[in-house]
C-alpha cells in the first residue's frame, strides 16, 4: 500500500513513505518551444517496496526518475514541484548539495551497461572511486570491499575482473559491474532505468533476481523503469503507467492487471504478443502515436488513440481519480468496465472511428482475453470489422502522415 | 544442442529455400577461427516464415547474411529453388540477389540520411529497371501506399523527418520493390516501441498475404516470434538446437535450451511464475572454442558425460518436432520421420 497519493496535498503519504512526489513537473526549453516532458506527477513509495514505472519512449519515464534524482542539469531543464525524501525537499538543491545523496542515498543503474561505464578507467578503480569518497576508507580497504561488491553481483573471478577495462567483459557483466557501483554505497533508495533492455533473456532474467535479491538483503526500496509491462509484472508491487509526461494510471500490480481502468493501459497489453496465444494471432496495434509534447492535444492526451474517446475527452483533462479502492487511480472520464465506457464504444463503432474498429476487430477475434467485463461486439459488425480492420490501420496512418506535412509545411 | 543432422528436411515441390550444412567461419588471428554457424540445415516452403531465435551471439543474424552470400558460407548449400546460390559466380549471384531481400533492425541508419524517400526506395529499380522516372515512381509509389507511407508526401522528404517505426515502414518498401521471394528480416521491430512494434508484425503478415511473400524472420524476442513464424528453429552457438511447428514448440518444448529461453522470457502476467534462484548462469561459451559434443552442455543442467563426448543429431519428437539433444524433456522417437 505504497500508492497512497493525493491529488491536491503530499500528506496524503503515510508516514512509512521514503519518497513523495507531488505535482513534479520537468520542462525543457527548446527552439521550437517548451516540452513538457514530465507534467505534473505525484506518486509516493514505501520503504522496501518496489514501484514500477511503464511507459513507451517519450512518456517522461526517465526524465521522470532523472528529475527525483537531481540529473537534468542541463541549463534548459527546468524543474518544479515537490520531491520529498525521507521528509527532505530535494527540488531546488544544487548539484553540490545533491551530490551528498548520490550514492549513498539513492543510485541508479542505467540502461545501457556499454556505455554507463567509463572504457578507459578500469572497473575497480570506477568501483572505489566514490567509495572512497563517500564511506572516507583507503585505498586497500575499498579494494577488498569492491571485490566482495563484485562477487556478491556474481562476477566469477572477482580479483581478476577488478583489474578488467570495461570492453573486456560482455554486456551482462558489465550491467553486474553498473549495479555493484550502484550499491556500492549502500543506497536506501535504487533507480533501476530499463535495466534488461539491451540484455539477452536470460541474461534479463539473472539481471532482475540480481536486482530482487540485493534488494531485499540490502532493504532497499525501488523504482523500476520500463517499457516491458513484461518486466514489471512479476517485479513491482506498484506499477504507475506514463503517458505523454503524466501518470494515466497507478495500482498494485494485480489489481491492474485484473482490472485495468485506463484505455492506454488495456491498449499496451493488448498489443504485445504473447507466448499463450497461437501464432499469427493479430495483435491490436494502438493507432498513431504519442502526442507532440510541445503542445499536446487539449483534454486527455490519449483520446485522439483511444477506441472510447468522446467529446468531452478533447475537452476537459481527465485527473487521477479512484472509484472504491483508493489504491487505484486512474485519469479518465469514461473508465474501462463502466456503462459509460461501453455506450462510448457502441457509439464510435457504429460512427466507424478507426481505432474503435481496430479495438472492435480484437475483442471479436479473441474471446480468450481478459477483455472489459461487460462489453460485446454486435455479431453483426463482426466479420466485416475484421475484414476491415487491417485496411483501415493503414489508411488512419497514411491520413495522419498528410495531416502532419501539411501542419508542417504551413 | 548443437546439433547436427538432417531428419528434420523436408521433401516436397514446394520448398523455396534449402539450407545443408552451413557453415561460416571467421579468421581471429593467430590461426583462430570464430566458428559462427557450424553445421545447420533447414528449409523453408514457399509461403512459409521461418523464425530464427536464440540469444547475441548463436549466429542467427550471420545464418540470415549467409543466405544472400553476404559473406560467402565457408561451406555447405543454399538452394534457391533449383540454383545452389554458393556456385553462383559474382555476376549471377548479383542477378540472383533480386530475388532476395533484407531488413535490417535499425530502421533510421539502415536509410541514407542524404536522400529523400522518394530516391532511397526506387533506388533498386535504377539498377534493375523498370528504367524512366515515371515507371520507377509508379512502383515506388504503389510499395509507398502497401506499407501506410503516403507516396506524395514522402517523396522529397529525408529519412530524419520520419518516425523508427515510419522508416521501418520505408525500409519493408524497399524490401518490396523488387518483388522478391523471399524477405530475410534481421530483428526488424527490437528497436521499436511496442505499440509500433504491433503495427509492424501486423503489416508483415498483410503483405505476406498480399504478395506471396516467404519470410526468415530473426528476433531475440519469444513472443514476438512465436506471433509471426509458421515454424521456429532455436540456435545456440552456432548450431541448431531444436526446430518445430511453432504452437507446438511453445506447448512441448524438448530442449532444456529452449525451456530456458522460455523461462526466462518475461509474459505480462503478474500471476506469472518466476524462477527467482537463477542469478547467475555460466557466460555463453567463447566461439572461437566451443565446447566438445553438445555445445550447451556446460550450462545445461541435465548434461552427461555423453554430451561432452557426442555432438546430438537431430531427431524427430513428433511430425513437425525436432531435437538435437540427448536427454531431451520429451519422449523422442527412436525412428527419424521422413
Amino acid at each position: 500500500m505504497t500508492l497512497t497519493v493525493d491529488e491536491t496535498t503530499p500528506t496524503g503519504a503515510s508516514s512509512g513513505d521514503l519518497l513523495v512526489v507531488d505535482d513534479l513537473r520537468t520542462h525543457f526549453r527548446v527552439p521550437a518551444g517548451v516540452v513538457k516532458a514530465v507534467d505534473g506527477v505525484s506518486l509516493s513509495i514505501a520503504r522496501g517496496r518496489t514501484l514500477g514505472v511503464v511507459g513507451e519512449s517519450g512518456s517522461g519515464k526517465t526524465v521522470l526518475s532523472r528529475s527525483i534524482m537531481g540529473l537534468n542539469v542541463a541549463s534548459n531543464a527546468v524543474t518544479t514541484g515537490s520531491v520529498r525524501y525521507d521528509g527532505e525537499e530535494l527540488v531546488g538543491r544544487t548539484p553540490r548539495q545533491m551530490r551528498e545523496l548520490w550514492g549513498s542515498e539513492m543510485a541508479m543503474v542505467f540502461q545501457d551497461p556499454m556505455t554507463s561505464l567509463n572504457p578507459v578507467v578500469k572497473v575497480g578503480r570506477q568501483l572505489t572511486e566514490h567509495m572512497r569518497k563517500h564511506l572516507g576508507i583507503g585505498k586497500a580497504e575499498a579494494r577488498e570491499r569492491a571485490i566482495e561488491l563484485l562477487k556478491s553481483v556474481r562476477i566469477p573471478e572477482a580479483e581478476q575482473r577488478f583489474d578488467n577495462y570495461p570492453h573486456e567483459m560482455s554486456g551482462g557483466m558489465r550491467q553486474r559491474v553498473c549495479i555493484a557501483i550502484a550499491l556500492a554505497c549502500g543506497p536506501k533508495m535504487l533507480f533501476a532505468d530499463e535495466p534488461t533492455t539491451a540484455l539477452d533473456v536470460t541474461v534479463q532474467h539473472q539481471i532482475l533476481n540480481l536486482l530482487a535479491q540485493q534488494q531485499r538483503e540490502r532493504h532497499m526500496t525501488m523504482i523500476l523503469v520500463t517499457h516491458d509491462l513484461g518486466v514489471v509484472a512479476t517485479r513491482a508491487d506498484e506499477i504507475a503507467v506514463m503517458y505523454a509526461g503524466k501518470v494515466v494510471e497507478k495500482a498494485p500490480t494485480e489489481l491492474l492487471f485484473s482490472e485495468m481502468r485506463h484505455p492506454y493501459t488495456q491498449a499496451l497489453l493488448w498489443s504485445i504478443p504473447k507466448t499463450s496465444q497461437p501464432k499469427h494471432t493479430r495483435l491490436s496495434a494502438i493507432l498513431g502515436r504519442p502526442p507532440d509534447l510541445i503542445s499536446p492535444p487539449p483534454g486527455c492526451s490519449f483520446a485522439p488513440r483511444c477506441p472510447y474517446a468522446q467529446p468531452q475527452c478533447t475537452e476537459v483533462e481527465p485527473t487521477l481519480r479512484s472509484e472504491g479502492n483508493e489504491l487505484h487511480q486512474f485519469a479518465c472520464h469514461i473508465p474501462v468496465g463502466t456503462p459509460e465506457n461501453k455506450a462510448a464504444f457502441d457509439r464510435n463503432l457504429a460512427a466507424g472511428m478507426p481505432q474503435t474498429l481496430v479495438a472492435a476487430g480484437k475483442m471479436a477475434a479473441r474471446e480468450d482475453e481478459p477483455m472489459t467485463p461487460g462489453l460485446t461486439v454486435p455479431s453483426e459488425v463482426d466479420q466485416n470489422v475484421i475484414v476491415r480492420t487491417a485496411h483501415l490501420e493503414q489508411q488512419q496512418l497514411a491520413a495522419e502522415e498528410r495531416a502532419e506535412a501539411e501542419g508542417r509545411s504551413l | 544442442m548443437a546439433g547436427t543432422g538432417k531428419a528434420h528436411l523436408r521433401t516436397g515441390d514446394d520448398t523455396l529455400l534449402a539450407v545443408e550444412d552451413l557453415v561460416v567461419e571467421f579468421p581471429a588471428g593467430g590461426g583462430r577461427k570464430v566458428h559462427a554457424v557450424s553445421g545447420i540445415s533447414f528449409d523453408i516452403k514457399a509461403g512459409e516464415t521461418l523464425g530464427l531465435v536464440g540469444e547475441s551471439g548463436c549466429g542467427k543474424s550471420t545464418t540470415g547474411k549467409a543466405l544472400l552470400q553476404l559473406p560467402r558460407p565457408t561451406s555447405g548449400s543454399v538452394r534457391l529453388k533449383n540454383d545452389d546460390l554458393t556456385t553462383l559466380d559474382g555476376e549471377a549471384m548479383r542477378r540472383k540477389r533480386t530475388d532476395i531481400q533484407m531488413i535490417f533492425q535499425d530502421p533510421i541508419s539502415s536509410l541514407n540520411p542524404r536522400r529523400t524517400i522518394g530516391h532511397v526506395v526506387a533506388e533498386p529499380l535504377q539498377v534493375w529497371g523498370p528504367h524512366g522516372d515515371d515507371a520507377q515512381w509508379q512502383k515506388v509509389s504503389e510499395m509507398l501506399d502497401a506499407v501506410g507511407i503516403d507516396p506524395d508526401v514522402a517523396r522529397n522528404k529525408r529519412p530524419h523527418e520520419f518516425s523508427g517505426g515510419q522508416c521501418q515502414r520505408i525500409s519493408i518498401a524497399r524490401a518490396l520493390v523488387m518483388e522478391p521471394e523471399l524477405i530475410i528480416c534481421d530483428e526488424p521491430v527490437s528497436a521499436l516501441d511496442v505499440s509500433v512494434q504491433a503495427q509492424i508484425l501486423n503489416l508483415l503478415e498483410d503483405l505476406k498475404a498480399k504478395y506471396g511473400l516467404t519470410l526468415v524472420f530473426i528476433a531475440h524476442d519469444l513472443a514476438v516470434v512465436k506471433n509471426i513464424s509458421d515454424r521456429i528453429a532455436v540456435m545456440y552457438l552456432g548450431k541448431m538446437c531444436e526446430l518445430s511447428e511453432s504452437d507446438e514448440l511453445y506447448a512441448n518444448p524438448a530442449h532444456p535450451y529452449t525451456k530456458l529461453l522460455m523461462e526466462s522470457h518475461p509474459e505480462p502476467n503478474p500471476h506469472a511464475e518466476i524462477d527467482e534462484s537463477i542469478v547467475a548462469l555460466g557466460e555463453l561459451p567463447s566461439p572461437i572454442n566451443p565446447p566438445s559434443g553438445c555445445r550447451f552442455r556446460t550450462r545445461c543442467d541435465r548434461a552427461t558425460d555423453v554430451c561432452a563426448a557426442e555432438e546430438p543429431q537431430m531427431r524427430a519428437v513428433d511430425a513437425e518436432h525436432f531435437v538435437a539433444c540427448h536427454h531431451p524433456l520429451v519422449d523422442v522417437r527412436e525412428v527419424a520421420i521422413g
